[in-house]
């Protein structure tokens, strides 16, 4: 059956099939717009742009340079992640919702655990060096976050140097990442029950040399863009979209408490001890990009005071076990890391191998099998550097989920981009949706 | 009331995995009973308050790891729902969205959405649940009520089937425009159709054999 494409035309060939991709209804919509006595055009930006953000598709109908409708186009990057977890046991879909929002894969991980925790009802099990480790995580991870954000956004407007410097340091927060879970990104190293492993020898020294490093190297970039004429000219007043309009759209994260609401969930609904952790919620309310861009600036400086307090906390809980004691949750051993970045721990392979034949079968059991998780539905939630990232999960009392379902703040988000850009100038559009600040690996999931 | 065997469904074949011998099956709750805990009490009493159609709206209230779901007749959603972010006690002015799932077992329910909602002005978070059969999966869309639902609602139609009647642009958000079929439904298998590239041809997930 040939199926007739009005995007890309098929004509057959010796070699087989050969399609032309073309603009499709291109032209029609052309002729269309021309017949109206008014003088519109309709731009087609991306989804290849190097100012999207991302492969993402915005369509502009313009007034001479003023923007009369903006609409975004997304799917281009739709893997499916939802539906592959549910042919996978609970533990395995870590690997796979940390690759969503790639740049935030710490909060993933953890948005899901906490609600597997949740519907397992072990959430108060968890040791509480576990969740030290998760919030230090998710601290640095904010900062490597806020650095793309930073750095991208000020690239697309323009600004190439802010992007060098952002980039310097993303790259020594991802060295801590290597260090501790051994991946750079994607790490799945949040586990239903705790963490993959405890931190290595010498990390938390490490991590506080870095944390000296980063704020000394902060200040490049504020010295950059805080105040700069220019920059302020291309983001003041830009990407309007108050208080009101954020709560009918349902945005949260920086874009909200530019519009001056101190929403946080990390005061607000407490998760992994934050209410042990002293640290402010930044606003600003001119509920422009600026203010955005500010609110991310000082959240850096926010994630190192809690990072300081997790080294504290970390010191004291050295030894403790970083995964729940269930052993019918947690698996036998804790991995340690090998040259490979995931390595085996010996000690436990001597017992499986030599002496316990029971570990073996249980060990085996685990990791194929996994646990069992009784039936019921939950809704977690975490603060991610670009909103509320929300959890909901399905369980059958099966060992795979029956439903996962993300609620991205970067999906929800970017319906914004209409009420940002339009009436505004088409320059202005990149800032709106730079400020947004969407992954569209977690847009499109 | 749904039982499944295996993994992928493996049958008679030489699964030496494991994974053929499971059985799962899921628990149907039945409704909780006052009183409910936490705040849960007074959102219901003040919904009750607010809206005296509210018993007639109310299928079953179901208190679970600290959560309260309400699950609404498909009638009255719109009614409940503008109940809810209006009153002022209530003030429900955030819904983060709404997700489908689908439960072919559960006849004549066969398609659930899923709404969970937030009161940022009292802190408070409750669930609502509506469900439609498959042979009629029509809800009345909430985009006026929470403007932010319109690409949430455009999700779950593309990947659940479920239409949402008075959306501004009913259309397939996350896969192509001519896209046969809603993914994310239990019917529909893993991957479903073979991939090609460079003139070969790989089966879908589905229908490999490590998969079957």
């Amino acid at each position: 059956m040939t199926l007739h494409d009005a995007y890309a035309s098929a004509t057959e060939t010796t070699e087989g099939r050969v399609y032309s991709v073309t603009g499709g209804d291109w032209d029609s919509l052309v002729t269309e717009i021309g017949q109206t006595k008014e003088e519109r055009v309709v731009v087609n930006m991306g989804p290849q742009h190097p100012s999207t953000h991302g492969v993402l598709r915005l369509i502009l109908e313009l007034e001479g340079e003023t923007i009369t409708e903006a609409r975004a186009g997304i799917g281009y990057l739709h893997t499916g992640i939802e539906k592959n977890t549910e042919y996978r046991t609970w533990t395995q879909g870590v690997t796979f919702v940390t690759r969503m929002d790639y740049l935030a894969p710490i909060f993933n991980e953890t948005a899901y655990c906490l609600g597997v925790e949740k519907l397992l009802g072990i959430t108060n099990d968890i040791p509480e060096r576990a969740s030290q480790i998760r919030v230090l995580m998710m601290e640095l991870n904010r900062i490597s976050s806020h650095m793309v954000a930073l750095g991208t956004g000020a690239l697309e407007l323009g600004a190439l140097s802010p992007m060098i410097f952002a980039f310097r340091e993303r790259e020594k927060v991802l060295d801590v990442f290597e260090m501790v879970s051994g991946l750079r990104m994607n790490m799945a190293y949040v586990r239903p029950g705790g963490v993959a492993q405890d931190l290595p020898k010498g990390a938390v020294a490490k991590i506080r040399e870095t944390v000296k490093e980063l704020r000394h190297n902060f200040k490049d970039n504020e010295k950059l863009l805080v105040g700069n004429t220019i920059w302020m000219m291309r983001t003041k007043g830009i990407g309007y979209l108050d208080l009101a309009g954020c709560t009918t759209l349902g945005i949260t994260g920086p874009v909200l408490r530019s519009a001056g609401m101190p929403w946080d969930l990390r005061k607000t609904d407490p998760y992994c001890g934050y209410e042990d952790y002293d640290f402010d919620v930044i606003t600003t309310d001119t509920c422009d990009v600026y203010g955005r861009f500010l609110i991310r600036m000082q959240e850096l400086e926010q994630s190192l005071r809690i990072i300081e307090q997790a080294c504290d906390k970390l010191d004291k809980s050295e030894g403790q076990p970083v995964m729940v004691a269930d052993k019918k949750i947690a698996w036998p051993s804790q991995l340690s890391v090998g040259s490979d970045g995931i390595g085996n721990s010996l000690e436990h392979i001597r017992e499986i191998m030599g002496t316990s034949m029971e570990s073996l079968i249980h060990h085996f059991k685990l990791v194929t099998e996994g646990f069992r998780v009784p039936a019921g539905q939950v809704y977690a939630a975490v603060e991610s550097p670009r909103g509320e990232t929300g959890v909901h999960l399905v369980s059958d009392g099966g060992t795979r989920p029956y439903r996962v379902h993300f609620r991205e703040p970067s999906f929800n988000n970017l319906q914004a981009t209409s009420a940002m850009a339009e009436g505004g100038m088409i320059a202005d559009v990149i800032g709106a949706v730079a400020s947004i600040d969407p992954v569209m690996g977690g847009v499109d999931r | 009331m749904n039982e499944n065997i295996g993994m992928f469904g493996a049958s008679g074949s030489g699964d030496t995995s494991g994974f053929g011998g499971l059985v799962r099956s899921a628990a149907n709750f039945g409704s909780s009973e006052r009183p409910y805990g936490s705040y849960f009490d007074e959102v219901a009493d003040e919904l009750e308050r607010a809206y005296p159609e509210f018993s007639d709206a109310i299928e079953k209230v179901i208190v679970d790891r600290g959560e309260l779901t309400l699950h609404i007749k498909r009638e009255k959603l719109f009614e409940t729902a503008m109940k809810l972010r209006d009153t002022e006690s209530l003030r429900f002015e955030v819904c983060l969205g709404v997700n489908g799932v689908h439960y072919p077992e559960d006849k004549d329910r066969e398609l659930h959405a899923v709404y969970p909602l937030l009161s940022m002005t009292h802190n408070r978070r409750i669930r609502l649940e509506v469900s439609v059969p498959d042979s009629d999966p029509h809800l009345p869309s909430l985009v006026e009520v929470w403007a932010g639902n319109n690409w949430h609602e455009r999700e779950t139609w593309d990947m659940f089937g479920i239409i949402f009647d008075g959306h501004p642009g009913l259309t397939r958000i996350l896969m192509p425009d001519d896209w046969p079929g809603h993914p994310q439904r239990k019917d529909y298998p893993l991957g479903g159709i073979p991939i090609e590239y460079k003139g070969a041809t790989v089966p879908a997930p589905s229908e490999r054999r490590s998969y079957r």
